[in-house]
């Protein structure tokens, strides 16, 4: 069975982008536009990794992991942040909220499933 | 397969960034009026933000090297580095301006104003630099910056394997690595990167659980594991490093070059078994196909160890953001339809209102009790018809916001040319009304915009001078107002110079020198063809689109455009509209024992025509003199060829309609028969076009009737006469 992936980002262009790059890599795919449709699209489908963008509308991806680490359901899911090069300052600050690790926007599709297949088998 | 994936993705791009730029603009405008909510500077950075970002991955260098200027500048707004006066968000404003620019130039693969984008992103630099101009060295430092941002291509090819650099010989390296507590918080999993570092060569891993204390004394959340690898590999030092990437502050690392060592050797999955052992006996049988995937650390192992807590702070916090969110209006889902589809929809619910309309009379025919089954059956029958037509139009309904959006950048322009200084104020932009109208309302309103700057606000001296402020105040808005939208320009200028408008239109003979007009109508004689009242013709509104131009396209759309206008005060223009374009208020006619559906919204008046007011000329041509104005009184039987011979006036009715460049006609008819709300169903579709007839309708009794098209009834009826009357004409005044 193929592993699902809860992509959260308000882009949809990048919701987009994200979706291709993973379901070509086998990967099953659930979406979700922000911070607080993720926490609801989690709870219902289960995902094995998470890979959320930072800035967003309504819950933005701090809040969103820390909504995911303090869920006692789901706080063992792999959360990777969608950050550009020069925020180190959001890494850091997504890794605090208990990120566990980091893709690179725009992200290459190669190194996207890298960085999945670090986090979660 | 995937490069035509990225092509759509490209065009969702092009879409969202559209949606971006007027969130963006929309925002600004609301900081611009002293709306400084944080959320508004948030989503106005937000969308630069995403345009930049989705920018990169198409490698849009142009759009992104402007973006992240603009993000920047913002980002010092949004952290209050950067305080938003007026002049840095006017400038911002026209930043979003050429935004808007750049992604039409990428999208079209057309050009866009090089020098202006330049201009602005030192503009925007400066802003950053607290008004300070960029020197010629620091500029070159923002390059070097810049040049991070260099979007990377995407090779979208995972056919391939990416190229393994070449580099045959192989090092050792001694890796000690001890995870902290952190580590596993975050959902990091020891297991998983010793499984990457094998992947880098041959690895010898050593697990040291010297540290694991008695299972009675184990605190699930602790970590008390650490290993050792011998890794033979040909990757460098940075390539192991970066699979520890994630995890570098939340364990003890070290990695040394060309060590050696004699450690057991153990494969990752027997190391995993190891450890369970260790953890918890009982998992001792576990497979290690089951034991690769499963979590050294299950959420059941770690016990109700003080989570419950944090659960409730955080829930708490998901609450008050859902609560902030609330606060702040809904969030809107929308789902894309296909436009045909819907059309479709529109029509059937059309054909339902028809069909439900003919049941009742045949009900009261066949003599049943208003009590009977049928009858109540056929009351909830329309009242579900009425709810499904609601809900159709809700559909296709749609917020003036996206017409209304794009007049800000248009008031820029046109007052950066005609050197005034305007404020737009906009207002009831969520009112809603049929995509259709909404589409056909850009145009027009354009040009009413253009012209209540261009002729209606004075040049800021002769403002000031009047006692009034510089700034000139333009108000644009919409309305619900008895089943209509009604949608209001009005400028605070100086109002329509009724001398002017006179002299001018009896100098291009469209009234004669001694008419008497009320001020109402003076008014009203900027809607004939031809006026213009700018003594020069400016590059704004001189484009040869007068405003008979404006009022025949509202016209066109069902609807009707009315001026007030008060001397120094400003002039108010009053756009009345349709809700929908699929269903029509019209008066229904027999003429000829033919039944006809005139649009209410071109009938003035209806009337008795009196023997003593109708005047005959020669070859049928007729006039009726209505409050002395002779009017043509035109025959729709004969016009439309149902009969030969003029029918008698004095039995008939008169509908006083007006038609292209408030010409008005009276139409003569046999009888009205009544007024209602009509489906339009359109005659070429079903069967060709018609002259004198715009589409047709069924009516309740299923016979189908055909709507009047009366400016084209009304023109033809005039070239006839015009004909026959040529020299002696003289029916304006």
């Amino acid at each position: 069975m193929s592993k699902t992936v809860l992509t959260v980002d308000d882009s949809r262009t990048m919701r987009d982008m994200l979706m291709l790059a993973l379901t070509e890599a086998g990967y099953h795919v659930v979406q979700a536009e922000d911070g607080v449709h993720g926490l609801e699209v989690l709870r219902a489908t289960e995902p094995d990794v998470i890979v959320t963008d930072i800035n967003m509308p309504r819950m933005d991806g701090y809040g969103f992991i820390k909504g995911v680490r303090g869920d006692e359901q789901h706080r063992t899911i792999p959360i990777l942040v969608l950050t550009t090069e020069s925020d180190a300052e959001k890494k850091d600050r997504a890794r605090r909220a208990g990120a566990t690790g980091w893709i690179v926007k725009p992200f290459d599709p190669v190194k996207l499933v890298d960085a999945i297949r670090r986090v979660a088998t | 397969m995937a490069m035509d994936a990225m092509a759509v993705i490209k065009q969702t791009f092009f879409q969202e960034c559209e949606e971006q730029l007027a969130e963006l603009e929309m925002g600004l405008l609301a900081i611009e009026n002293g709306d400084h909510d944080q959320e508004i500077v948030n989503a106005v950075f937000r969308a630069v933000h995403s345009i930049k970002g989705g920018a990169g991955a198409f490698s849009l260098d142009d759009l992104v090297h402007f973006a992240h200027i603009f993000e920047n500048t913002l980002d010092l707004m949004r952290s209050n580095r950067l305080q938003p006066t007026p002049e840095v968000v006017k400038t911002m404003l026209r930043a979003a301006d050429v935004l808007a620019d750049l992604v039409r130039a990428a999208r079209d693969d057309g050009d866009f104003d090089d020098a202006r984008t330049e201009a602005l992103a030192q503009e925007l630099a400066a802003l950053g630099n607290g008004g300070v101009a960029v020197s010629a060295a620091q500029e070159k430092e923002e390059e070097v910056d810049l040049s991070q941002f260099r979007p990377r291509p995407i090779a979208f090819n995972f056919d391939e394997e990416p190229a393994a650099p070449a580099e045959p010989e192989k090092k050792t390296f001694s890796i000690r690595f001890k995870p902290k507590p952190d580590l596993y918080a975050k959902a990091n999993e020891a297991a998983l990167l010793l499984r990457e570092i094998e992947r880098l060569g041959v690895a010898t891993i050593t697990c040291d659980t010297s540290e694991l204390p008695l299972l009675s004394e184990l605190d699930p959340e602790g970590a008390y594991l650490a290993w050792t690898v011998e890794l033979k590999t040909d990757a460098d030092e940075a390539t192991i490093r970066e699979v520890f990437e994630f995890v570098e502050w939340d364990c003890d690392l070290e990695i040394k070059g060309d060590a050696a060592s004699e450690a057991e050797e153990l494969d990752v999955l027997a190391l995993i078994r190891k450890v369970r052992e260790a953890v918890e006996p009982e998992a001792a049988s576990v497979s290690p196909e089951e034991s690769v995937p499963a979590k050294a650390r299950e959420p059941e192992d770690r016990g109700p160890v003080k989570s419950a807590d944090i659960l409730k702070i955080d829930q708490s916090k998901i609450d008050q953001s859902k609560a902030d969110h609330a606060a702040s209006g809904p969030q809107q889902t929308t789902s894309r339809v296909d436009r045909d589809r819907l059309d479709r929809l529109s029509e059937l619910v059309g054909e339902l209102v028809i069909n439900q309309a003919m049941l009742a009379p045949r009900v009261t025919e066949a003599g049943l009790a208003r009590g009977s089954d049928v009858t109540v059956g056929l009351d909830e029958l329309e009242q579900l018809t009425r709810g499904i037509q609601d809900s159709v139009m809700a559909i296709r309904a749609q917020p003036v916001k996206s017409v209304f959006q794009r007049m800000p950048r248009l008031v820029r322009e046109v007052a950066a040319m005609t050197g005034k200084s305007v404020r737009l104020f906009t207002e009831g932009e969520n009112t809603e009304v049929d995509k259709t109208v909404i589409e056909r309302l850009a145009d027009p309103l354009t040009h009413m915009i253009r012209n209540a700057i261009d002729h209606g606000l004075e040049k800021p001296e002769k403002r000031l001078a009047a006692g009034k402020p510089e700034e000139g105040l333009v108000r644009l808005s919409a309305a619900h107002r008895s089943g209509r939208i009604v949608i209001e320009v009005a400028d605070d200028g100086a109002g329509i110079d009724r001398t002017r408008v006179r002299a001018s239109a009896v100098n291009k003979g469209l009234i004669s020198a001694d008419a008497q007009l009320s001020d109402d109508e003076i008014d009203n004689l900027i809607f004939l063809p031809g006026f213009s009242t700018a003594e020069k013709v400016s590059d704004i509104s001189g484009r040869g689109v007068g405003m008979d131009v404006v009022k025949r396209s509202i016209q066109a759309l069902g609807g009707r455009i009315s001026i007030t206008s008060k001397p120094g005060q400003g002039s108010v223009f009053t756009l009345s509209l349709p809700l929908t374009l699929a269903v029509l208020d019209g008066m229904v006619v027999t003429v000829a024992g033919q039944t006809l559906v005139v649009p209410l919204t071109a009938i003035v008046e209806t009337l008795q025509p009196k023997g003593a007011d109708v005047h005959g000329f020669g070859g049928g041509a007729r006039v009726i003199a209505i409050r002395n104005m002779f009017t043509p009184l035109i025959d729709v039987g004969r016009e439309l060829g149902y009969r030969n011979e003029a029918a008698d006036p004095l039995t008939g009715v008169a509908l006083l309609v007006e038609s292209e460049g408030s010409m008005r006609s009276a139409l003569l008819v046999d009888a009205i028969q009544g007024q209602r709300q009509v489906v339009i169903k359109s005659l070429e579709a079903n069967y060709r076009h018609v002259h004198g007839i715009a589409a047709a309708t069924i009516l309740g009794d299923g016979r189908v009737a055909l709507i009047l098209d009366v400016d084209a009834v009304v023109a033809n009826s005039r070239a006839d006469m015009t004909a026959y009357l040529e020299p002696n004409l003289a029916l304006a005044g």
